[in-house]
């Protein structure tokens, strides 16, 4: 597995090798999927949205249906307008969405169709939306394609001026699974704050078996609710990379105040997310909150020992990379080699922050790939490994677990249902990450030192 | 109803330029008159095609099975990344050879790289790539924005092979060429043909063959090779599961190339014929009757008695073994019927596994099969290539006067030609019964439209598919990736796949779909008719 990856790390400039990262337009067709009744339309050749289609189906095994405007050569060279406007009168008559949400790719960018034109040109029966999200492939990664198209749906549907009328606050969950949706609205749902969380894919991916086929499942944040964002007294922005420019745009041009935060890992994380809820609204925490807490600073304590010390390698996206960080230093392990494929210099810089603090030496690369991360592994070994499924090659390799965390995961399943965010979802992070060590505790245990408590 | 009704209903649905278009991409099999489908024609735009692109069919197709080259994708991430790992084209690791399956390369294009071109980039990938591995070959595949921009990726690969002298192949194989994956395999047949096929110089040996159009997905190609190798037969080459650069290298050293996949490997089968005097014949090694036509017609090509014995020995030997469980599985799925959806061959080779195992197919098609793949390779001078195909280039190919050989006599190569498919293909269409349906680059609404009303116990489909089919209740096989299993060629093959649909339309979940507070007739809801039970 892996043979050619040798020790000796050589210096590349050129060459990605096993990327932490794929490209944008399949984030904006997720983020899309988030809008009830919405149709992503992905502008440019067709293999790209078959492949972005095929690479999320994989993940939620759920039906992920898009649309594209399938370029030939004629119109990539001429302009794919005509495409466009074709694909938004099929789509319209054919399959009847509410709303088309447009994303681009490599093609249609490097061409530089001008995609407002075409829009405001074509045939939009009354009441629809159509909207789009540039998303050029070249710059940044799925995390920017997911941040540009919520993005867009601020710039596109948010109305009102901020005042707080709607007494709602806006939660921008990140490129998060389904159930971290769900658990980011119950926690606002137990504080008793009223709120809309957009995109919201929540009963879309992972949408229940009833003999019916959807192509619109019950999930989604509704247009109207969209358009009521400009009214929220307060947006929470939940991971920076992929939510905080949205946040951004509301306050701009509805004067929403913006509240980046980390994605609410681990019970620091999960604290802040908390009070700033509070701070905004003014709500008390209830029982049931800090009940749950307390539980989790319980099993933290408990089992303090299973994860002290221990070296540990993290790769993914960002913002759930750097809240990862932060809760595996909060269980007293050592994350000893930290990657993202996605560009950002405050990636590194936050990340170098949280080791410095801790006392932890380590290795932290943005931009980076998991031919260099399991280089690293080669040189310094690593008692686990965390990461999405292609670090299921490192792991054998160099026989180390692995737990699976965010995107993509697509040799297990039932992942997309649960949360990994609040201190529901940090227990159920502990309980992985403690079952993959002492799994392996056990496993090369001598017969004498095998035990039955640990 | 009779079926063309049912889509004659679906047709109804569409606006009038839409179906003007789809209706000749439909026909009901009529065996008394010859019919005529469109294909290989450009996708509708918004119309949720399952298509893919050229890059997918040169790059994750052809090329990428090839273990010991490394493949190098031009272009921002994400074209590599969604062909890392994704198809299960399996790869052994020989001691002491290259494996870089489980990598992905790729010179991942930034902003800048699109504004002041990405050949310098390029270049410093193809060099560390080399530096790094050491690889036997390196090809470089474009995505789309590499031919807009003007990149020369030629020259690139031209200065790396005099400067590494290793082999660098350039593929142009943007993903807006063409109308679907087709047009890759042609551009990939073209290179392997033109720059790697026939400089290599292995041995001559007795029965030897090549076995083309097989990607050893699951580990198809390794059971259809347990077969031949059982019987005799030297493999030269596979084109290209598992397949090597230093094994093609050698391809015309063979005396048959038999085809599984026609759509993406008949341009190389052709072009050997032409230069290297090697005939090709159509196999058919999914499904048990496929599977013994073509062991029996290869063992006649070569004509020597002790191979066509050997052949029978093999065959009786083989059925002996899977007798009892196909038999157990054809109990099990026995009247059920089938709607098959895949790339551009499965479509056709798996009816005859379906029809041994009971279950029979109401409606077939192809992603991007040309019309030769549904009408029969008759059809081909008579196909007009649209303006949309016509810039894929043609390759024309010599005879090779050195290595030009003739294994039979050109009277009976006539002669077996009136026995079995040499150099020739019937397609899809002739298989069916009457009044089965065929539908050419079938698109969502059609397969949702379809599975309701026609309600198949089994859709064997691609990933995209398989489940908008299960939430209605319908066991969706998928027939490119065979869901982790397989293999599913071959005489070991036909079993695995008759217990994974036995399963799959009886696994007890489909009992609980609907909840018991629905079931009671005093309450309110509704009760989903039919779903696939057995």
């Amino acid at each position: 597995m892996l043979d050619h990856t040798s020790k000796e790390i050589s210096e590349r400039k050129a060459l990605v090798i096993n990327p932490a990262k794929t490209c944008q337009p399949i984030g904006a067709m997720y983020a899309a999927l988030g809008i009830h009744n919405c149709l992503p339309h992905s502008h440019g050749s067709q293999g790209c949205c078959s492949f972005h289609r095929m690479h999320l189906t994989r993940h939620f095994r759920d039906p992920i249906v898009a649309s594209t405007s399938s370029f030939t050569e004629g119109a990539s060279v001429f302009g794919g307008s005509a495409n466009l406007k074709t694909s938004i009168k099929n789509v319209f008559s054919v399959y009847k969405p509410d709303v088309i949400a447009i994303n681009t790719t490599c093609l249609s960018e490097t061409i530089g169709d001008d995609l407002p034109s075409t829009i405001s040109d074509s045939e939009i029966p009354e009441g629809k939306h159509v909207f789009h999200a540039n998303t050029p492939s070249y710059a940044g990664s799925h995390v920017t394609g997911f941040s540009n198209m919520v993005k867009a749906m601020v710039t596109h549907f948010s109305e009102g001026t901020g005042d707080g009328s709607n007494n709602k606050v806006n939660l921008i969950p990140g490129y998060t699974e389904p159930g971290d949706m769900r658990e980011i609205k119950r926690i606002a749902k137990l504080l008793d704050i009223p709120n809309i969380l957009f995109p919201d894919t929540s009963g879309v991916v992972d949408s229940p078996m009833t003999g019916k086929y959807n192509m619109y499942p019950k999930g989604g944040t509704k247009v109207v609710e969209l358009i009521d964002t400009g009214s929220s007294m307060a947006t929470v922005a939940l991971g920076k990379f992929a939510s905080e420019a949205a946040a951004n745009e509301l306050e701009k041009k509805c004067k929403v105040a913006s509240h980046p935060l980390n994605l609410p890992i681990g019970v620091k994380a999960t604290d802040e997310f908390i009070m700033e809820l509070v701070k905004i609204t003014g709500k008390d925490v209830p029982d049931e909150l800090e009940e749950e807490r307390g539980m989790l600073v319980d099993i933290m304590t408990d089992t303090h020992h299973h994860y002290h010390g221990k070296r540990v390698a993290i790769f993914g996206d960002p913002d759930h990379v750097m809240a990862l960080t932060e809760f595996t230093l909060s269980l007293g392990m050592k994350p000893v080699y930290v990657v993202t494929g996605t560009p950002g210099k405050a990636f590194e810089k936050e990340v170098n922050g949280m080791l410095e603090s801790s006392n932890v030496e380590g290795r932290v690369k943005a931009s980076g790939d998991l031919f260099e991360l399991h280089q690293w592994v080669k040189n310094e070994p690593v008692d686990l490994l965390i990461g999405n499924t292609y670090g299921k090659y490192i792991a054998r390799a160099e026989d180390i677990p692995l737990v699976r965390f965010g995107f993509p995961n697509m040799d297990r399943s039932i992942h997309s249902y649960f949360p990994v965010v609040g201190y529901k979802g940090a227990m159920r992070l502990m309980e992985m990450i403690g079952n993959a060590l002492l799994e392996r505790v056990d496993r090369d245990a001598l017969d004498e030192d095998f035990e039955l408590v640990l | 109803m009779a079926i063309d009704k049912k889509i004659d209903k679906i047709l109804q649905k569409y606006p009038p330029k839409v179906k003007k278009n789809r209706i000749k991409h439909m026909l009901t099999k009529d065996s008394e008159v010859g019919q005529e489908i469109q294909a290989n024609t450009r996708t509708i735009p918004g119309i949720i095609s399952n298509r893919g692109c050229c890059f997918a069919g040169c790059k994750g197709v052809v090329l990428g099975p090839l273990k010991d080259v490394v493949h190098i994708v031009h272009g921002p991430i994400g074209c590599s990344y969604y062909t890392w790992g994704t198809r299960r084209h399996k790869g052994r690791s020989e001691k002491g050879e290259s494996n870089f399956l489980s990598y992905c390369f790729s010179t991942d294009m930034q902003e800048s790289d699109i504004v002041f071109g990405g050949e310098k980039r390029l270049r410093q990938a193809v060099k560390e790539a080399y530096e790094i591995f050491k690889p036997e070959a390196i090809t470089i595949s474009s995505t789309c924005p590499v031919g807009l921009i003007g990149d020369d990726i030629h020259a690139v690969a031209r200065d790396a092979q005099a400067e590494f002298g290793i082999q660098v192949m350039a593929f142009d194989c943007e993903g807006y060429k063409g109308v679907s994956q087709s047009a890759g395999h042609h551009i990939a047949n073209n290179v392997l043909m033109r720059d790697v096929i026939g400089t290599g110089d292995a041995e001559m040996k007795q029965y030897a063959i090549n076995v083309m159009g097989e990607y050893n997905i699951g580990g198809d190609g390794w059971e259809i090779s347990r077969i031949l190798g059982k019987i005799g037969y030297h493999i030269v080459s596979v084109m290209t599961g598992d397949g090597t650069y230093k094994e093609l290298k050698s391809a015309h050293k063979a005396d048959l190339n038999l085809v599984q996949c026609h759509r993406s490997i008949n341009y190389i089968a052709e072009m050997i014929e032409i230069k290297y005097g090697t005939p090709w014949l159509k196999v058919n090694f999914v499904g048990i009757a496929g599977t013994i036509e073509s062991l029996r017609n290869t063992a006649k090509y070569f004509g020597d008695e002790t191979l066509i014995k050997r052949t029978e020995e093999v065959i009786v030997e083989e059925l002996k073994e899977i007798k009892e469980s196909m038999e157990m599985y054809k109990k099990i799925c026995e009247g059920k019927t089938a709607l098959l959806f895949v790339g551009g061959s499965r479509a056709h080779h798996y009816q005859g596994l379906l029809k041994e195992l009971g279950v029979e197919t109401v409606v077939a098609g192809y992603e991007f099969g040309h019309r030769d793949d549904y009408e029969g390779r008759d059809i081909i001078p008579h196909i007009k290539l649209d303006a949309d195909s016509r810039n894929i280039p043609d390759l024309h190919v010599e005879k090779d006067e050195k290595n030009y050989r003739v294994y039979l006599s050109p009277e009976k190569l006539a002669e077996l030609k009136k026995e079995m498919p040499l150099g020739q293909y019937k397609g899809l269409i002739q298989e069916m019964e009457d009044g089965s349906y065929v539908i050419d680059d079938l698109n969502h609404f059609e397969s949702e439209e379809l599975l309701k009303a026609l309600k198949p116990s089994l859709f064997c489909s691609g990933i995209k598919d398989k489940y908008v089919a299960q939430k209605m209740g319908i066991f969706s096989k998928q027939l490119h990736s065979y869901d982790y299993s397989g293999p599913y060629a071959g005489f070991k093959g036909a079993v695995i796949f008759g217990k994974d649909i036995s399963m799959g339309m009886n696994t007890p979940t489909w009992g609980f779909i609907t909840p018991p507070w629905k079931q009671d007739a005093l309450l309110e809801g509704e009760v989903i008719e039919e779903v696939a039970t057995c």
